[in-house]
């Protein structure tokens, strides 16, 4: 296989999964969300979060759709790009793919009917369980891919044989050294994108005069969700960069945009990293910064690019870590602050006009920082596909760059299409939710 | 017998299954979407709404499928998927737009719905389309040449005809009054390609694979795979004098039997299905690969199927219960 080829084939690959991690990762989190308003309702009697969730059902039966029809593509090209892949670690990878399947997949699909479109045919208990089975099955898919995924980050629990892994301890495999991190880190994720979706969309309907109180309970559930999250994820974060440290110091070194190891390494917040020279191009740093949260030590020694015979494309993984932190630190001053402006049981009805422009602003904030996280753990995982293991180059497969081309061209054409879709509805579901709580508010003020 | 003869059967059979749960639950729901342009507003809703709730999991039978040649068989998927390059683009394609047209249709501006119809039904066409074509393509061995590329062209088309004689049976069982009388229509109008899409597989397998013929026509299995063939012909049969009935007695608002059509064409598809199986088996790329050569390690294999054997029963007993939620005539979807 030429270099275009593979170059074409990862492309593909990366565009399906950024386009399939966009669903999961909010309807991980909005499935819990919709059981939240569910129990709320039904300990409150209040209709408020019924129509909370009537809203954001229909949201994530959009999102859950899409999420499946991108999921089904993955599994079909898991084959067709990277038949290396299985062939080195099928006895891994098999079993965990199987494994999502039999006890998640089958159990979110089986049950969201019930719960998108059962609450007239069954009981309320009923339907108050399938919607926790779909919230269940969700993260529980999400726990097999990542500990997939953090195998071919940190593989452990296996011994090599004839060119084959084979599984010594099923337990370390799974609760691989990097698992329990990237997983909380996700989960919290998933969280975060909810919450700001939530905020967001909640004060683009008050915006457009929607002052019902099913409105109000969810933008308050999104601001006060993202002001508890935060500081969650900033600390899950910082562990899981220490474990990076430990496990996978090229990585690491490429994050910091460190070419040389050094003592009392600065913190960089900006730097154009130049391959060609081994060094950073306009940097500007903070100096003793980075060792002081990494070693926890301002003079401690961070090892550098040059002691790795491979290391990651270094400008992709130093940038792609700048917006996530970017994001994050905005996600914390936006969640904060609303937190406070809402402090008390301010009613959400009083939020500054500014501040809901900045919220709907802030809508898609978890999707840049989700994106961003990946690229910077997928990338910096480069050149190996499982490290140590197999490289991306191993596994690729023998479709011809032309094939590859073509179908690339067709899916981002596609994707690129049901995005703007996506985005475009659900701000007309909004608009349009907003106008009916108006047209409701004026025929109760009619009649009064 | 010891365990690496065993588990690549066994596999092969789940698979097998996963793959006939596929045909018959997202056939139906395929072929409803082929129909829905013939049908008015009200009617598309109905129909869309007779499927609402299990498409999504009917679709999990696809993935596990496709998931199972990956997992137990990784030679094979690469080979097949690899050949088929093409056509698992474009059905992938179709199921991507089928999917989320069902949402999309009743959430966006209501302009763009029939834009969304529109894609709902090309959607489905394409994946039936694709799905006909890459069996008929498996069935040659991926033989090149304008012939066997027509033949899977063929075989296409069959499917799609017979994905919409699934559809329409369902509808005539899960709905009534106009619609119910028109699905009897299309009904009747999909037998012919759906016999013709059986008939061609029947008899083009044997042709272009000496083996399989060899597995056919000699004595004395031809005898005891007889009833296989003159099953299929009298249910077709059966299912060709029955529409006609059922349109009379349903036009004097009587319902009972709605649900024969639906069985009938199961039953077809079940048969049809074990024909195919047994040409097929041991092999998984037909004239190239058994299912021992392509099977992965037996320790990656027992892992899997203890997790099958716990899950797959559950698996069937909620899927029972939501059929069994969603049970009788369909009515509107609200998410309320």
């Amino acid at each position: 296989m030429d270099v275009d080829a593979l170059t074409l084939a990862r492309a593909q690959f990366g565009a399906n999964i950024s386009f399939h991690i966009l669903f999961p990762s909010i309807n991980i989190a909005l499935a819990w969300v919709l059981l939240f308003f569910k129990l709320r309702y039904l300990r409150t009697g209040k209709q408020a979060w019924m129509d909370a969730y009537g809203f954001w059902v229909k949201i994530f039966a959009l999102s859950f759709a899409l999420g499946v029809v991108s999921g089904v593509t993955m599994s079909f090209q898991f084959g067709t790009n990277w038949p290396g892949y299985m062939q080195t670690v099928g006895n891994i990878a098999g079993p965990l793919l199987a494994y999502e399947i039999l006890t998640a997949f089958f159990l979110e699909a089986g049950f969201l009917g019930i719960m998108l479109f059962g609450r007239p045919r069954v009981s309320e208990r009923v339907h108050t369980f399938a919607t926790l089975l779909v919230a269940f099955g969700n993260s529980l898919s999400a726990f097999w891919i990542i500990a997939l995924n953090s195998w071919m980050q940190t593989p452990a629990g296996f011994v090599m044989k004839d060119g084959r892994a084979h599984v010594s301890d099923w337990l370390q495999v799974i609760f691989n050294p990097s698992m329990p991190y990237r997983l909380s880190h996700m989960l919290l994720a998933s969280g975060l994108t909810v919450a700001f979706l939530l905020a967001g969309l909640s004060a683009y309907r008050q915006l457009k005069g929607d002052r019902s109180a099913g409105n109000g309970v969810a933008l308050k559930t999104g601001v006060r969700l993202a002001a508890l999250l935060i500081p969650l994820q900033i600390l899950v974060g910082d562990a899981h960069g220490l474990n990076t440290m430990e496990h996978q110091p090229a990585k690491l070194a490429a994050i910091e945009g460190i070419w040389h190891t050094e003592k009392g390494a600065p913190l960089l917040l900006f730097a154009l990293p130049n391959a060609e020279t081994q060094s950073n191009d306009y940097a500007v740093g903070i100096p003793h910064l980075a060792s002081l949260i990494i070693k926890h030590d301002p003079d401690g020694e961070i090892r550098g690019l040059n002691e790795f015979a491979q290391h990651p494309p270094v400008a992709k993984v130093f940038w792609s870590f700048r917006v996530m932190v970017g994001m994050g630190v905005l996600m914390l001053l936006t969640a904060w602050f609303g937190a406070w402006q809402l402090r008390r049981d301010r009613p959400a009805a009083r939020l500054d006009r500014r501040l809901l422009c900045w919220l709907v602003a802030m809508t898609f904030a978890g999707w840049v920082a989700t994106l961003a996280g990946w690229y910077v753990t997928e990338i910096g995982r480069q050149p190996w596909l499982v490290t140590g293991v197999l490289t991306t180059a191993q596994a690729a497969g023998a479709a011809t760059s032309s094939m590859v081309a073509g179908s690339l061209a067709t899916y981002l054409a596609l994707y690129a299409g049901l995005l703007l879709a996506y985005v475009s509805v659900l701000f007309h579901l909004a608009k349009k939710a907003a106008g009916q709580a108006d047209a409701a508010v004026a025929l109760k003020e009619v009649q009064a | 017998m010891n365990a690496a003869y065993w588990l690549p059967v066994i596999f092969a059979g789940l698979m097998g299954l996963a793959m006939l749960v596929y045909v018959v639950l997202d056939g139906f729901d395929l072929g409803v979407g082929l129909l829905l342009p013939l049908a008015d507003d009200a009617g598309k809703d109905r129909m869309v709404a007779s499927i609402g709730p299990f498409w999504d999991a009917n679709e999990t039978w696809l993935v596990l499928g496709a998931g199972l040649l990956l997992v137990a068989f990784p030679l094979a998927h690469g080979v097949v998927f690899g050949a088929l390059y093409i056509p698992v683009l474009l059905m992938l394609v179709g199921l991507i737009l089928r999917g989320v047209a069902f949402d999309f249709r009743v959430k966006a501006r209501d302009p763009h719905r029939p834009w969304w119809n529109a894609i709902f039904a090309v959607g489905s066409l394409l994946a039936s389309l694709a799905q006909g074509v890459m069996l008929g393509r498996y069935l040659t061995g991926f033989a090149e040449g304008w012939l066997p590329w027509l033949f899977a062209l063929l075989v296409g088309a069959g499917l799609s005809a017979a994905y919409a004689l699934l559809g329409a049976c369902w509808l005539i069982m899960k709905t009534d009054g106009p619609l119910q009388a028109r699905a009897i229509g299309w009904a009747r109008h999909s037998v012919a390609g759906a016999a013709l899409a059986v008939l061609l597989v029947s008899g083009v397998t044997p042709l272009v694979n000496p083996a399989i013929a060899g597995k056919w026509f000699a004595l004395p299995q031809l005898f005891l795979l007889l009833p296989l063939p003159l099953l299929t012909v009298a249910l077709f049969a059966l299912l060709h004098l029955l529409l006609p009935r059922l349109a009379r007695r349903q036009a004097l608002g009587n319902d009972r039997y709605c649900w024969l059509p639906f069985a009938v064409t199961v039953g077809i598809v079940l048969l049809s299905f074990w024909g195919l199986a047994y040409s097929v088996f041991p092999q998984v790329v037909i004239g190239r690969m058994d299912i021992w050569q392509a099977a992965s390690d037996p320790e990656a294999l027992w892992i899997i199927l203890w997790g099958a054997l716990l899950v797959l029963p559950c698996i069937i007993a909620y899927t029972a219960f939501a059929y069994r939620v969603f049970w009788g005539k369909a009515d509107s979807l609200s998410y309320q």
